[in-house]
């Protein structure tokens, strides 16, 4: 068990470094790198100034020296200040060192906003709590109520209540955020006016009313798909043998349901939710954009929208660590629920 | 000038005639289904249950809006009639005569024809796109599955790569304009149109290898048109020019080929390895057949149901992926019909006027539900064999 998580630890590792690597030589390509330099200098800069301006500020270096000056294998070397000739800060807003130092990822240090004016770190941990809150609200809608309509229409295989339940649930698959956000806005917002249709003050404060419609969004989306696994695992559950053992025991239905088969079907869902992290996390982009919630989808779409190098590599990090760290947690989480199965 | 309005029961009436080929040719398609239903295998089966007829009904009737967009559509999706500016559904157009059935967007377009076309871009896109990455996904899950060791370590790391990394950064940072002056958008187009080529070669080669006569004809018929139907992809030099592709539109379908050709690898590869035990896979193997002459010709067959059933969800997924794209306004033009872009630009406005938004995003819905339901009872007929 022990050397399967350090294996995969091992992979996950080298995942990451290349994923970033692929990111970082996307953000640096030339087109991007000129827009990077419009929005940072004044209104009608000269090409020449542009380029100066990149030279002046590093990001013409070899790729692979910057690559590693992020990942802080490389010290970062101070840029020289045009009018004094000494070195100098290279934003003067993130405190960056004025002596060339090892300060990358490996030493935790997330870089510099560009956008933002200020470092990566204190853009981007406050974003993630506000999304932790928001995901932690998502998945407490979202798992009791799937559980349980994958649970009532898997007991009774082919009965009205299975048919029902099943088309609602491909009926909310069918349903990506967007289209279930506006259509929640327009009956809860703008018909009946019992919601707010903008989650901005939920910065503030979160309440019922501003927090409401970005929820029910978010969890839409899922339940369908986890009500579905549900279902499936519950029907293969109640034709097994030891049911009808319990049925010719005599028990009920109701207690055979909730004391034999339930603890049986619910391993396969607990994979399917956590493998619903990374659906979680391109919804989350949408629902923050369309409700203003200040949170990580909301800061990545701005840094990509920005070409802000190192907010966008802060961003792909973490978003790339919860959707492999996910994986792992369900695959050693199955192996412990299950007895069955065991990991080599 | 006072703007005139139909009542609401004849604008219903009204979107209804609209759509009259529409519903001429589901009829026949539909009837003739009915009648020959028993001789049309897994499609026919689908006419037996209800979830299956209303999963085709949506489905056809999708696919003939887009075929007959230009006589249901009453407007130019991108004309604009200034006094028609946020009008409420069922005004009338002073000067044709005309109506705007489901109202005027604030570019005083109308919402009906607009949400009518989109569906000429979403019909085109998500299917062929679905088509590409299922030839992707096939031609190297194959290998994968059959081979395992090192080819199986590599592909799947570099699938797992892909996945990794959620969909909406991706887009970002391949559907981008500053990345249609570099040359990776037309690599990636050439690296992935050249699979369909790859596949139907190898296909026709090992089955025909003994058979010259038949193999020069099909080998050279799908060098010529893969090839021209490559060019024209590419490198946008089709001598006929007939086959042409907007840079934007390129950019896209590169990008959503990208997106979900790793989940038909990871399907297809887990498919393999289940399949390549059987019997008749080590009667192939005794008969001394080649390995790609197994993968192709004994286990893809095989395999064709949960295919079948991914492809149909892979559409309503691409569907989706293309809304995404419209809604975050990346690639697709900023007046484009598509529903995704109409999505975006009506749900800022959602405050003053709910009636743009609601064509569009009912559309999407029951189109990805159309699939989905088609899908689910594909999945039950080919169980019940």
């Amino acid at each position: 068990m022990l050397s399967f998580v350090i294996r995969r630890l091992g992979t996950m590792a080298l995942t990451m470094l290349c994923l970033t690597m692929i990111v970082f030589f996307l953000v640096n390509l030339g087109p991007n790198l000129k827009k990077l330099a419009i929005s940072q200098t004044e209104m009608h800069t000269s090409a020449e100034q542009l380029e100066a301006w990149l030279v002046n500020h590093g990001y013409r270096q070899n790729f692979f020296i910057r690559y590693g000056q992020w990942l802080g294998v490389m010290p970062k070397q101070p840029v020289t200040d045009p009018a004094t000739g000494k070195p100098a800060q290279r934003f003067s807003f993130c405190n960056d060192p004025v002596v060339p130092t090892f300060s990358g990822i490996l030493q935790g240090d997330f870089g510099c906003s560009t956008k933002f004016k200020t470092t990566v770190a204190s853009k981007l941990f406050p974003a993630l709590s506000a999304t932790g809150i928001l995901m932690l609200c998502v998945l407490a809608v979202m798992v009791p109520v799937s559980l349980l309509i994958g649970i009532l229409a898997g007991m009774r295989e082919g009965s009205r209540t299975d048919r029902t339940l099943s088309v609602a649930s491909i009926a909310s698959t069918a349903t990506p955020e967007y289209v279930s956000g506006v259509i929640f806005t327009v009956i809860f917002a703008s018909w009946l006016g019992v919601l707010n249709g903008s989650a901005a003050s939920a910065s503030q404060g979160i309440t019922f009313y501003n927090f409401t419609l970005p929820v029910m969004t978010l969890a839409i989306y899922g339940i369908g798909y986890i009500a579905r696994m549900t279902r499936a695992s519950m029907v293969e559950v109640m034709t097994q043998q030891y049911i009808r053992t319990a049925r010719l025991k005599g028990l009920s239905f109701g207690s055979v349901v909730i004391k034999h088969a339930l603890r049986n079907a619910l391993i396969a869902p607990f994979t399917v939710i956590m493998l619903q992290f990374p659906w979680l996390l391109t919804g989350v982009v949408i629902v923050e954009v369309m409700f203003r919630y200040q949170g990580f989808g909301y800061t990545l779409v701005e840094a990509a929208g920005n070409n802000d190098i190192d907010l966008l590599l802060g961003c792909s990090l973490v978003s790339v660590f919860i959707v492999l760290i996910t994986q792992l947690i369900s695959d050693v989480g199955y192996a412990f629920l299950n007895p069955r199965i065991r990991v080599q | 000038m006072q703007v005139e309005y139909l009542s609401a029961f004849n604008v219903v009436l009204g979107v209804l005639t609209r759509f009259w080929p529409v519903w001429i040719a589901l009829a026949l398609v539909m009837g003739a289904s009915f009648g020959y239903k028993k001789k049309l295998g897994l499609y026919g089966q689908l006419f037996d249950s209800g979830v299956g007829i209303v999963g085709v009904g949506i489905c056809l009737f999708w696919l003939f809006t887009a075929i007959f967009a230009s006589t249901v559509a009453p407007f130019d999706p991108l004309a604009q009639v200034p006094i028609m500016k946020d009008a409420l559904p069922g005004a009338i157009d002073p000067q044709s005569g005309l109506a705007y059935l489901f109202g005027g967007d604030k570019l005083a377009r109308d919402v009906f024809s607009r949400m009518v076309y989109g569906s000429q871009i979403v019909l085109i896109i998500a299917p062929a796109a679905t088509g590409f990455a299922l030839m992707v996904g096939i031609t190297l899950g194959l290998p994968a599955g059959y081979y395992g060791g090192k080819i199986d370590t590599v592909l799947s790391f570099l699938a797992n790569l892909v996945l990794a990394f959620p969909v909406i950064l991706l887009f970002y940072l391949l559907v981008t304009p500053g990345i249609m002056d570099t040359p990776i958008p037309y690599a990636m187009a050439g690296l992935f149109f050249l699979f369909p080529i790859i596949f139907f070669s190898v296909l026709f080669w090992t089955r025909y290898k003994n058979r010259p006569d038949r193999l020069y004809i099909l080998l050279g018929l799908t060098l010529v048109v893969g090839g021209w139907i490559y060019a024209g992809l590419v490198f946008d030099a089709d001598p006929f020019k007939i086959i042409h592709i907007d840079p934007n539109q390129l950019n896209i379908f590169v990008a959503v080929v990208f997106a979900s050709s790793p989940g038909v690898f990871r399907i297809v590869r887990g498919l393999v390895m289940d399949i390549k035990t059987r019997d008749y896979v080590a009667a192939a193997q005794t008969r001394g057949e080649s390995p790609w002459y197994i993968m192709l010709w004994e286990i893809l067959p095989n395999a064709r149901g949960p295919l079948i059933v991914d492809a149909c969800l892979r559409i309503g997924y691409t569907t989706i992926l293309l809304g995404t794209l419209g809604y975050f306004g990346l690639g697709l033009a900023p007046e484009s019909p598509d529903w995704g872009t109409a999505i975006k630009d009506a749900s800022r406005l959602l405050r003053s006027f709910i009636h743009p938004a609601l064509p569009p995003t009912i559309a999407l819905m029951s189109f990805v539900l159309g699939l989905n339901l088609l899908a689910d009872s594909l999945r039950e007929q080919s169980m019940k064999d």
